[in-house]
């Protein structure tokens, strides 16, 4: 019975999944975090930054924007090994996963700054607020709410580039996906098994941040 | 009652110059308030109140004069060496004045209560208990001690109002500003604040109001200071102000003005 021998296919291939579903999710764990951290350096600079400040990152995020995700771990990857750094492919693909979330992180949150009416700021300074405090206490809360969902987004779309890290040798879901199919010539159950384990992933990412979102709300 | 001859004033205005790139807005504005003193400036448009009252708090630069608030010169270093002062010197001077603007301006993630104990406790670095005891107190002054919890997007325009004079007068300034406002309040919401501002005065509170509501401004002050293109015009006793113009153009301006 084909399903039997599916299933014990399946079964031997366990571990391996598991492990590729780890990578995929560690890494793209600690990119958003690294990532968000940057992107709100690239914010900060973008609207409070000095001219010469904000045209250096300004062209750092056209660049990156302007860039497939594919080309950015490549050029991580090769142009970085050439220029005497060397990275494993997991710190390449990190790197590059970082710089990619940063890029959407720091867009999304200059919009979200500059979106805050004047007047908040205007009203921090008058209680004697240094700018410091104004930004802790009263820009950032109001513009994270602000990014949250865009933000949520950005965190689903780094799952989903973080696939593209197969062809410089992580061994994420996706390239573990294709080892087993090497091995166990079954590509339409095991890529659609990954498809479908993708699919938990970035649908488990959307509605835990929905809850978020519901949950710092302001009630009106 | 004090005597503004014999003790420093309050609040001092001298020769306020003040331009928006090419445009002069200020052009030279000398103004001097006792303790106590409660000062309406009236005036069209474009006349400068605002401009004036914000660069009281220091929320404008200004190019030329001095302001001194209780003798202290602010925003910038006494003539000839003038400089503007280091940030942190310029957010504790303005902690000395309360600034209350026309549309609130209510943080909105915070309720009632945390944006009048905000900078008490950031800037006052007040103990939490007793930053949350002054802020108790003011919110029952302005009647918001039952929506204490409440968030902006959970109040009224005047509720909302109600709640940001606490939040600048719970810090204990020298002199109170008040940027017109009630204009961006319904009608029916503006008595409520307005109510609140004049007991306020009969506590003794100095106030620096500017504003459109002309029997308000009759029925509370002590002085009238009428601005007209960037100057004082006309100032003097309410009575006289309104009963009795003598400029022309101010004469004109109440005309034109609802009472």
């Amino acid at each position: 019975m084909d399903f039997i021998r599916l299933f014990s296919d399946l079964y031997i291939a366990r571990w391996a999944i598991l492990e590729g579903v780890g990578m995929t999710l560690i890494i793209s764990f600690v990119a958003i975090i690294l990532g968000t951290m940057l992107g709100i350096g690239v914010a900060l600079s973008l609207v409070y930054g000095g001219k010469f400040q904000r045209f250096l990152v300004r062209v750092f995020l056209e660049y990156v924007r302007g860039t497939p995700v594919f080309v950015l771990i490549l050029a991580c990857y090769y142009v970085l090994s050439q220029a005497g750094i060397q990275l494993t492919p997991f710190q390449a693909g990190l790197v590059a996963l970082t710089v990619f979330c940063s890029s959407h992180v720091g867009e999304n949150l200059r919009g979200a700054l500059l979106a805050l009416p004047k007047g908040q700021t205007e009203a921090a300074k008058a209680i004697g607020l240094t700018f410091r405090q104004t930004f802790v206490y009263v820009l950032a809360p109001q513009a994270l709410r602000q990014a949250l969902p865009a933000w949520i987004n950005t965190a689903a779309e780094l799952v989903k580039a973080s696939t593209l890290l197969s062809v410089i040798g992580v061994v994420e879901l996706m390239l573990t996906t294709r080892q087993i199919i090497a091995l166990k010539p079954r590509p339409l159950e095991f890529y659609l098994l990954a498809g479908i384990i993708y699919f938990l992933i970035c649908f488990s990412i959307e509605r835990l941040g929905r809850r978020v979102e519901r949950r710092i709300s302001l009630p009106s | 009652m004090s005597n503004p001859v014999l003790e420093i004033p309050v609040l001092e205005i001298l020769g306020l110059h003040k331009k928006f790139t090419d445009i002069e807005v200020l052009k030279g504005v000398d103004l001097t308030m006792a303790t106590g003193d409660v000062v309406s400036v009236i005036g069209s448009s474009g006349s400068g109140k605002t401009t004036m009252l914000r660069c009281v708090n220091l929320l404008e630069d200004f190019e030329q004069g001095s302001i001194r608030i209780d003798g202290e010169e602010i925003g910038y270093t006494a003539a000839p060496q003038r400089r503007r002062r280091k940030e942190s010197e310029i957010a504790r001077q303005r902690s000395m004045t309360g600034m209350v603007f026309q549309q609130f301006n209510l943080f909105p993630h915070m309720s009632a209560l945390g944006n009048v104990t905000l900078g008490l406790l950031k800037v006052k670095k007040l103990p939490k208990a007793e930053a949350t005891a002054i802020a108790d107190q003011w919110l029952e002054r302005v009647g918001m001690a039952e929506r204490r919890n409440h968030y902006p997007g959970q109040l009224s325009g005047g509720q909302q109002q109600r709640v940001a004079i606490a939040r600048a007068i719970a810090m204990n300034p020298k002199v109170m500003l008040f940027d017109e406002v009630t204009s961006a309040l319904d009608p029916e919401l503006v008595n409520e604040v307005l109510t609140v501002i004049k007991s306020l005065a009969a506590d003794g509170m100095t106030m620096l109001l500017v504003t459109h509501e002309m029997k308000f401004a009759y029925e509370v002050s002590r002085r009238v200071v009428f601005m007209n293109q960037g100057k004082i015009e006309e100032q003097g006793a309410p009575e006289d102000v309104f009963r009795n113009p003598q400029s022309k153009r101010l004469a004109e301006f109440l005309k034109n003005a609802k009472f």
